[in-house]
């Protein structure tokens, strides 16, 4: 069972030719710059746009070449960019416009308007809403649906920066606690960080690359992020929290790690980042060093990229996960760091995600 | 108010509730594919509603007649189904009116229309409902002030006309002779006591109706997304 589209579409000045094939569970970020196609891939898969091609969802087939399944017919949930709420209807009208139609009962609003904090606002009009409440309102009404599949279309795109912090945790607790799969339009590097599971990468039109989140932000080859930016995000699980050092032991790959906070909860799933420029290389494991993370590892690419001069941007891999690190030239030659070679990492910073 | 005016408040009346009913069955679908359609033929459809704003009403008077007449294709294809031609009938003035005062319902009606846009449509879509459902769920209601509008301004206009009806219906009082008619007979004959009359009462009917349309408007104003 997954998700599978391949789109033809042509416009003026643009070009959408793309085949995907997404995973049934979890979340799915469509990452990449402006104007690349994100949008018009979500407007696909809705079947708001008329590409040529096939798209399926598990069994059903919503497009093949003869027949088209109408959007109305094809149980989604999409939120837009500006939330699209019917200004004629309060929040509860809005709400109960999608459950009439998707035959859920009376009890169905329950769940959602908990989960996206929104039962002061039933009796208030859109117009009255802050952005953020628009949108978890548009969010609250697409589940009403009963959706088979979710579409997000940068939904805090419309959003000021407090208020995507308001946000956030709500969509992350939806989507851990949703069946159906997700796909999340975006172009901050921190929401898909914070949310995906699987990533898509487009440009002009095309998928550049697809895979797991972790495998991919772990590539060397990929444009994902700015120079700054560039960093591996790992899955680590919390072992138990150090009162009184503001810190949690956690394991990644078998190996011992020290994150901020002490927050989470033993055997918790997280989710961490770390920074190309808060790594470091040493070839012997270091003694009396104040760098609390110091992972053995195996170097497995070196590049240096023309974002960069004097710089190589290295992959470490620990386990099966990996991690990235920029070194100079300089160092590379002087340690002699190529492919293949052991290592051990120091890590200076370590970001829940 | 003597029996012949009374006649012609109410043929007057009548005429224009029929054409403002009719108006709005034939320009709802109209203003909604001029709002929608990229067809090549949509500037000559738009041009074509728009005509009677520049036309003499004697013009379009004229051609109605020549048409809907005993030899006219219409008429003639009346007769032949057994019919009665429409010139000079209540029905002629029906259809005369429709075609005069088509550009005052199909414009703000096809604005309001382009006003909403898709998006409130794509959503309505996206949360399962209907092509039907949609236009009467969320087009419709969001298009509220424009069919506001266009009721007031075809009602008022037909009831303010004068040159179509009289190349079309003539002057048969208590059948075709409607308010603006009369006043001219009245004025023809210097009764003009009973013009001022009949002149005040379409006056002050204006404009009551005029302010109350636009009260109403202001106070339900659906804001746009």
């Amino acid at each position: 069972m997954s998700l599978r589209a391949r789109f033809r579409l042509r416009r003026p000045g643009f070009r959408l030719d793309l085949d995907l094939d997404l995973p049934e569970r979890g979340v799915t970020a469509v990452f990449g710059p402006s104007g690349c196609g994100k949008t018009t891939l979500l407007r696909c898969l809705a079947g708001l746009e008329q590409p040529e091609g096939r798209l399926s969802l598990g069994e059903e087939i919503w497009q093949a070449e003869d027949r088209v399944l109408p959007v109305h017919r094809r149980r989604i949930g999409m939120v837009f960019q500006d939330g699209r709420l019917f200004p004629h209807l309060t929040v509860a009208g809005n709400l109960h416009y999608a459950m009439r139609r998707s035959a859920s009962d009376r009890d169905a609003l329950a769940a959602p308007v908990a989960l996206m904090g929104i039962a002061h606002l039933l009796e208030r009009r859109p117009e009255t809403l802050s952005g953020g409440e628009v949108q978890r309102v548009a969010i609250a009404r697409a589940l009403l649906t009963r959706p088979r599949l979710l579409l997000l279309d940068e939904p805090l795109a419309a959003v000021d920066a407090g208020r995507k912090q308001e946000i956030l945790p709500y969509l992350e607790r939806l989507t851990r606690e949703l069946a159906v799969p997700v796909v999340y339009v975006s172009h901050s590097l921190d929401e898909v960080i914070r949310l995906a599971d699987h990533l898509v990468l487009m440009e002009a039109g095309r998928v550049a690359a697809s895979g797991p989140l972790t495998a991919m932000l772990g590539r060397v080859d990929l444009p994902v992020a700015q120079r700054e930016d560039l960093g591996a995000v790992l899955d680590a699980r919390a072992v138990r929290p150090m009162p009184g050092y503001h810190l949690t032991e956690a394991v990644v790959q078998g190996h011992t790690l020290f994150l901020p906070g002490e927050g989470a909860k033993e055997g918790e799933r997280l989710r961490i980042r770390i920074r190309a420029r808060d790594v470091s290389i040493v070839l012997e494991p270091p003694r009396d060093t104040s760098i609390l993370n110091v992972l053995p590892g195996r170097l497995s690419d070196v590049v240096e990229r023309d974002d960069a001069p004097g710089q190589c941007l290295v992959r470490i891999e620990i386990g099966e996960a990996g991690l990235l690190a920029w070194v100079s030239t300089l160092s590379r030659e002087r340690l002699g760091l190529r492919p293949g070679k052991t290592v051990y990492v120091q890590v200076k910073a370590v970001a829940l995600a | 108010m003597t029996d012949p005016d009374l006649a012609a408040l109410y043929v007057t009346l009548k005429l224009a509730a029929a054409t403002t009913v009719v108006l709005l069955v034939v320009g709802t679908p109209l203003a909604w594919w001029l709002a929608h359609t990229r067809n090549r033929l949509r500037p000559l459809v738009e041009a074509l509603t728009a005509l009677p704003l520049v036309l003499p009403p004697t013009v379009l008077g004229f051609y109605l007649l020549i048409t809907l007449g005993a030899n006219g294709p219409v008429g003639r294809l009346l007769s032949a189904l057994g019919a009665q031609p429409l010139a000079f009938t209540f029905g002629g003035l029906v259809v005369g009116s429709v075609v005069y005062s088509l550009p005052f319902v199909v414009q703000p009606l096809r604005d309001a229309f382009a006003a909403t846009g898709r998006g409130p449509l794509e959503a309505a879509a996206t949360l399962g409902a209907g092509r039907w459902d949609r236009f009467f769920t969320v087009a419709l209601p969001l298009a509220r002030r424009g069919f506001v509008t266009a009721t007031t301004l075809g009602f008022a206009h037909t009831v303010g006309e004068f040159g179509v009806v009289l190349m079309v219906g003539g002057n048969i009082p208590g059948k075709t002779q409607v308010l603006s008619i009369a006043i001219y007979d009245h004025v023809e004959v210097l009764e003009y006591g009973r013009a001022h009359l009949l002149s005040a009462a379409l006056l002050v009917f204006s404009l009551v109706l005029l302010t109350v349309v636009y009260a109403l408007n202001r106070r339900s104003r659906v804001v746009q997304p």
